[in-house]
């Protein structure tokens, strides 16, 4: 508890405030009606690959688990819950609840577009912004914003999480193959940067498709498409699936498939049992009635980033809050190890991430080796030295 | 790897159930007796160690620091304890949602605390009559009759309660809540909580000095020990922990303890792999000892010549000769051990 922090903890707070004296603080949480990332994709003979939840169950735990310190603080903690019809009436709910409430910080569910546009309007509104399920990295790169928190990692942060396991295996031939959609080339695309930042090399990028037709057996064929050039792994970027979950066990060689199928990158996993894990999964896991997965920890990790400020600024006051988030003085439990904090440079949440198969999480990253010469956090993305994120 | 600490456990057990039948064990301990204190039961020289994740718990013969036994426990076996005259001893399991009791003398399971909400760790008040139980899940602490099994007061805490510490009058229960970054204060006789003190990330255990006026607190992620002043809970102080070569976040206290005396305190640094330890009066740290990965548990002999150190990540125990603070010797037990009970 170091200087900068003290005057919070002289604090000390009588119980007597019964709920009633309590001073209302409201969080505001926002999400869009027809976001596309929820419909449900079918794949063929009714097989379901993915289903994706709503991840306010995580902002719900982490208010539920807030309510203690809500009673030392003399606050009555709120959660608000705003579905917007579409991405352009988010703006308006945001100011409603803004005037309504008091709410200045807003966890907000939406892709990358409608994200950037929301910041853009409320530029000089007075509000923060928490970004939970979009990884894309231009966010935190060219389209930046000030008003514009990351909690989910970045596509750059989970790949370089990626390439430093295979470096740590020494399995530094990958072979890559990438499908036909936008985020198979994103995924594809950050995945050749954290290669070339961690000595890896690709041996070959390929494009695949879903096909049966013979005469694409170059595209088509896993054993085809990985016969050569020699290689120590397979990185398949496949954001869809269907042609990826043939890929395990079908390969030419015998050689790990990563990335979307096999092992794989992320914020967070139902498997992982340190650093009060299994207690966190085990109280989402009762309120959700299902797993937790990386946008409801970061729903939850937002929500508790707010109350993490309240508690340490011992104030209520937006500015305060906000310029305790942005600081350095942050030491947030992630229930990941390492306390995370938010990168001055482009409002990312400084994070470990963890390497998993379906069931068992094999590493932590950063890995033991991989060092930094101030937060061994920021080996996993972009770094200050790279960013060409304006602020 | 864990094909062959399982085959082990089992074996063990195996050894303990032809011992048993035999009625060999007790005539086997019964060599390893020392010195009798009044009102306590003859100690046995063993030391008990609960392992998380393999939920068994193995017993070290504290002469030869060998282990000599492990049998299976209720699930995710944590907090152990003895209760007052050291018959029995408690052991808390979190994933069976229950406190097993077991005699010392024979390691025999002879009551069982039932739906206790996943037990952690706790504490027996002075009196031997109440376990003060932290439900990690339930965000509660409880008051448990020891005799009856029955809860009879609860405390609603912030999430993860953890360590538990009575005072000396039994008036006072501090209970971590570590989610919450909280050092809860409660009067006992109504499970009242009196004040709820900020304190560093992810608090964990607590040591209290001999005189009572300061309560140090394990702050986990923040990597350092928060003295709170008892008489008005206001933090006073803190120690923050850096061995050589390690960075910040890399150091995660956990447990602690305080000799005696109230000169030194060992502190458990998890991540950093070492044990400090620390002049209580000047607040500064005299050395840092090398142990396994991540030691948590720590327990002293009734001598105060030698610390254990449970070191969860490596699945063994480290001996620490505590007047050269040189480690002597570390011992395999099972999976992620936790706690440590030595009779001695």
């Amino acid at each position: 508890m170091r200087a900068a922090t003290i005057l919070a903890l002289l604090l000390f707070v009588p119980l007597a405030a019964a709920a009633a004296e309590r001073t209302p603080f409201t969080i505001g949480y926002l999400e869009i009606a027809d976001d596309a990332r929820y419909a449900e994709v079918r794949s063929y003979a009714g097989l379901k690959l993915k289903t994706r939840h709503r991840p306010y169950a995580g902002a719900e735990a982490a208010l539920r688990e807030s309510r203690v310190i809500g009673r030392a603080l003399g606050l009555d903690l709120k959660l608000l819950r705003t579905v917007a019809a579409t991405p352009a009436t988010l703006a308006a709910a945001v100011r409603d609840r803004r005037d309504e409430t008091g709410a200045r910080f807003f966890v907000v569910d939406a892709d990358a577009a409608a994200l950037l546009a929301l910041a853009d309007v409320l530029r000089d509104d007075g509000v923060l912004l928490f970004n939970i399920s979009e990884p894309a990295d231009r966010l935190r790169r060219a389209d930046c914003r000030a008003g514009l928190m990351h909690v989910i990692p970045s596509r750059a942060m989970l790949s370089d999480a990626m390439a430093q396991y295979l470096a740590a295996q020494n399995w530094h031939r990958v072979l890559v193959l990438r499908g036909p959609l936008p985020d198979d080339t994103a995924l594809a695309d950050a995945f050749a940067r954290s290669a070339t930042k961690f000595g890896l090399r690709i041996v070959a990028a390929k494009p695949f498709v879903l096909s049966n037709d013979p005469r694409e057996r170059g595209r088509n064929n896993v054993r085809l498409l990985t016969a050569d050039p020699a290689h120590d792994v397979v990185f398949l970027a496949d954001s869809d699936g269907e042609f990826g979950r043939y890929v395990p066990y079908q390969t030419h060689q015998p050689r790990p498939v990563v990335g979307t199928e096999g092992l794989i990158a992320s914020a967070w996993h139902w498997a992982w049992e340190r650093h009060g894990a299994p207690q966190l999964n085990q109280r989402f896991e009762k309120l959700a009635g299902r797993e937790m997965v990386d946008a409801d920890w970061a729903a939850w990790a937002a929500v508790r980033l707010i109350v993490e400020a309240l508690t340490r600024t011992g104030s209520t006051e937006f500015e305060a809050l906000s310029a305790y988030l942005k600081g350095d003085a942050l030491t947030f439990d992630a229930y990941k190890g390492n306390p995370a904090s938010f990168r001055p440079w482009n409002n990312q949440l400084r994070q470990p991430l963890l390497l998993h198969t379906h069931n068992a999480v094999a590493e932590r990253a950063p890995l033991d080796g991989f060092l930094h010469r101030t937060d061994i956090l920021d080996t996993l993305g972009v770094d200050r030295p790279e960013s060409d994120c304006r602020l | 790897m864990y094909g062959t600490r399982f085959r082990r456990a089992v074996s063990a057990a195996a050894r303990v159930g032809a011992a048993r039948f035999l009625g060999g064990q007790a005539v086997l301990f019964c060599a390893f007796a020392l010195a009798t204190a009044p009102a306590r039961a003859e100690p046995t020289g063993r030391i008990y160690v609960t392992n998380e994740k393999s939920s068994t718990i193995t017993v070290l013969d504290g002469r030869s620091d060998t282990a000599v036994d492990e049998f299976a426990t209720c699930a995710r076996p944590r907090g152990i304890h003895f209760n007052l005259d050291r018959t029995r001893f408690f052991v808390g399991c979190a994933d069976d949602n229950v406190i097993a009791v077991y005699e010392v003398a024979t390691a025999k399971l002879v009551q069982r605390i039932r739906k206790m909400e996943e037990p952690e760790t706790f504490d027996l008040s002075p009196d031997g009559r109440y376990l003060v139980v932290s439900n990690e899940e339930d965000a509660t602490a409880t008051k448990v009759n020891v005799e009856t099994g029955r809860i009879e007061g609860e405390a609603e805490l912030g999430e993860e309660p953890e360590g538990v510490l009575f005072t000396r009058d039994g008036r006072t229960v501090y209970v971590a809540s570590e989610a919450a970054n909280l050092v809860h204060v409660i009067n006992f006789e109504d499970m009242e909580v009196r004040a709820d003190v900020f304190v560093g990330t992810r608090p964990r255990r607590f040591a209290l000095t001999p005189d009572e006026k300061e309560l140090w607190v394990s702050a986990e992620l923040a990597g350092e020990v928060d003295i709170i002043d008892t008489a008005s809970n206001k933090l006073i102080g803190d120690i923050l922990f850096l061995p050589p070569g390690f960075r910040r976040e890399q150091v995660t206290p956990v447990d602690l303890l305080i000799t005696r005396d109230g000169t030194t305190a060992y502190v458990a640094l998890g991540r950093a792999n070492h044990v400090a330890v620390v002049d209580v009066a000047r607040r500064a740290i005299l050395e840092y000892i090398l142990v396994g990965k991540r030691p948590w548990g720590l327990a002293l002999t009734r001598d105060e010549s030698r610390l254990y150190v449970a070191n969860g990540l490596s699945d063994d125990i480290s001996i620490i000769d505590t007047k050269s603070r040189r480690v002597l010797k570390s011992v395999p037990v099972g999976m992620v051990p936790y706690g440590i009970l030595i009779d001695d």
